[in-house]
């Protein structure tokens, strides 16, 4: 990631597929581990408890958007087949692990992998259309079913718990000891961001990944040399629905309730964005869009409550930040797109051909 | 009674219907001929809707001139976007182009409020608001309004696209650029032309549903149910829009009157969403849609 590469070609299949492309990256890989692993204690160190608290719940928000832009990338970038109703399979997700964290008293070590496995099933039936139909007209049935699941929980008072769909859920707890603190919290967090970076990563260089990619670049050709097309889109769909849907219960599990508002067709979109603004069809991408766009509205905010209020009230302020927000989201979205279409990832891989050769130009 | 209530909604069902159309009109026609989407339908409608407003409210000005703001302003709106926006991204992936019209959509809904104020607006056509009692009907002078100008449109693009020069040449376009372009049609300039078109319909749905809903960031809310109507009517069909317009609100009228007390409401927002998942399951590309077939 961070290692230059030099004087090293890749002459085998397996090479090339290789997890890390150079021994040296092992230990890139493990210092930026090491590195995270150390940011609470850090971070406490330099700012003090309280505010520590509060940089690390931002760290959180990311770790969570990384385990679900990752899981958009698998289906948009990958596969090809766009999802404007993730949003929904995470909302799917939160509610199943809710009420199975409320109702039978369960740990996260199972509510997790079930909000992700029920979030996959309804994926998957989601994917059924893509087999006869693409692109415009799976975005329309992807949005279709964000609409319908999110109406469905909000009229099912047995799934969204009565008033205001919404289910209060205590904090996971491990080997009996809740995690109460952001810091604590972060751990967890970064355990499972972790384990989908590597199960990405694992998924697309494998033989199910490069189906994915021959789908995406021509799917008639792909079936013709022998990918049973139907199959591996529907597993794209549950891969990615799952993914999703574990993205629902950690943030379920971060905020301490599962609430539909917070898994609208904004937050599809915000999620889209991501993948765009990352770069499309790469795992470092979908990481790098996930940071770029949790960080956007706190710099957004942040930047108007200093310099804001030198030119507006803050009731204007108020409504001027979210309206904003969404005008600088869109204008980024359109920009990438005509200007820069690879994303962030080209932009940092641009940098590291530079320095490859650097001080010399050959 | 029973049937008297079933006539009331299905009345209203298709002047409401009607009412999409004319919003429907503006995305098919960018499709028909520039296979563009058009997830910003409705922050088209919203924006043409602020624009009659800024004028009658603000200004205080008679309605005539603010329809002729509206549609000059989403004329060379739609102009300036094709331009700048859309022609960079010919050739690209369907994605790509579906993503840069929600940005836009994101982009209208941030800046809509944020110049023209958020707090809602109502404007009102010259038309009365007493309803109109015909049997067992009770009809809106708005929605009458507003089917009317949807009729209009249908009979107008109907002759455009059938008998006049400019018609015909977009269709040629709109089946093979290419092809098009070798028989010495300007391919670009249609292109252009087709987002005008949608412009002013935009313009002219934009005051009537902002006159019905008043005018506010929620007006584009009403771009959420092009989808289903474009897909029941097919995506490139003119007349498609129509019917699909008429399907869509004679059975979220019919949702509304018989489901909502048993499931507690919302069936209106719902219904049409299932009727368009069983239409693309059965038939993807709509009841007037031509069909697309693919080779490698």
């Amino acid at each position: 990631m961070f290692h230059r590469e030099s004087g090293y070609y890749k002459t085998t299949y397996a090479e090339d597929g290789a997890l890390y492309p150079l021994p040296i990256a092992k230990w890139t890989v493990g210092i930026l581990l090491a590195l995270f692993v150390v940011l609470p204690p850090l971070t406490t160190a330099v700012t003090g408890a309280l505010a520590a608290e509060y940089y690390i719940s931002i760290v959180n928000l990311i770790l969570i958007a990384v385990v679900g832009a990752i899981g958009l990338n698998i289906l948009v970038g990958y596969t090809g087949q766009i999802s404007i109703g993730h949003a929904g399979f995470m909302s799917v997700g939160a509610y199943t692990a809710a009420n199975l964290a409320v109702k039978l008293d369960l740990p996260f070590w199972i509510t997790l992998p079930a909000g992700g496995l029920m979030a996959a099933a309804i994926g998957a039936v989601v994917g059924i259309p893509s087999l006869r139909i693409k692109g415009l007209y799976l975005a329309i049935a992807t949005l279709a079913a964000q609409l319908i699941i999110e109406w469905i929980i909000n009229h099912t008072p047995a799934i969204s718990g009565g008033s205001q769909a919404s289910i209060e859920v205590d904090r996971p707890a491990v080997f009996g000891y809740p995690l109460k603190t952001q810091r604590e919290l972060y751990y967890f967090l970064l355990l499972f961001a972790v384990l989908a970076i590597v199960g990405a990563l694992n998924i697309v260089r494998s033989r199910i990944g490069r189906a994915f990619v021959a789908i995406r670049d021509q799917d008639i050709a792909a079936e013709i040399i022998g990918i049973n097309i139907f199959r591996y889109k529907l597993t794209a769909f549950a891969i990615s629905s799952f993914y999703a849907g574990v993205t629902g219960v950690l943030y379920t599990y971060y905020l301490g309730i599962a609430n539909y508002e917070n898994f609208l067709i904004s937050t599809s979109i915000d999620y889209l964005a991501m993948i765009i603004i990352g770069g499309l069809g790469s795992v470092l991408g979908a990481i790098f869009g996930a940071i770029f766009v949790t960080l956007l509205p706190i710099l957004i905010r942040l930047f108007m409550e200093t310099f804001g209020t030198l030119f507006f009230t803050t009731a204007e302020l108020n409504n001027i930040i979210p309206a904003m927000r969404l005008g600088i989201f869109g204008l980024l979205i359109i920009v990438f797109l005509v200007l820069e279409p690879e994303g962030l990832n080209r932009l940092w891989r641009n940098i590291r051909s530079y320095f490859r050769v650097w001080p010399f130009s050959y | 009674m029973e049937w008297e209530f079933t006539l009331l909604l299905i009345g209203n069902g298709v002047l409401i219907g009607l009412m999409y159309s004319l919003i429907a009109l503006g995305f098919v026609v960018v499709y028909k001929a520039t296979d563009a989407i058009n997830f910003a339908q409705g922050e088209f409608v919203m924006l043409a809707a602020l624009f009659s407003a800024a004028v009658m409210v603000l200004m205080e000005l008679p309605f005539w001139v603010a329809v002729i703001v509206a549609v000059l302003g989403m004329v060379s709106f739609s102009f300036g976007l094709e331009r700048v926006v859309l022609r960079p991204l010919l050739g690209r992936p369907v994605v790509a182009v579906i993503m840069a019209t929600i940005g836009l959509a994101a982009i209208l809904r941030g800046l809509g409020p944020m110049i023209f104020g958020a707090e809602t607006r109502s404007i009102s056509l010259p038309v009365g608001d007493e309803p109109l009692r015909l049997g067992p009907f009770i009809l809106q002078p708005v929605q009458i309004t507003g089917a009317l100008v949807a009729l209009a449109f249908l009979g107008g693009f109907t002759w455009f696209f059938l008998r006049s020069r400019m018609g015909v040449a977009m269709r040629a376009v709109a089946d093979n650029q290419q092809v098009a372009m070798a028989m010495g049609i300007n391919v670009e300039r249609y292109f252009a032309l087709a987002w005008a078109m949608a412009g002013i319909v935009s313009a002219l749905g934009g005051v009537v549903w902002g006159a019905m809903l008043g005018v506010d960031v929620h007006v584009s809310l009403v771009g959420l149910k092009v989808f289903p109507v474009v897909i029941l009517g097919g995506l490139d069909s003119i007349v498609g829009a129509v019917v699909g317009g008429l399907i869509v609100g004679i059975v979220e009228n019919l949702a509304a009157g018989y489901l909502d007390p048993l499931v507690g409401g919302g069936s209106k927002d719902f219904a049409p969403y299932v009727l368009m998942i069983i239409a693309l399951m059965v038939r993807p590309y709509g009841i007037f849609g031509k069909r697309k077939i693919e080779r490698v």
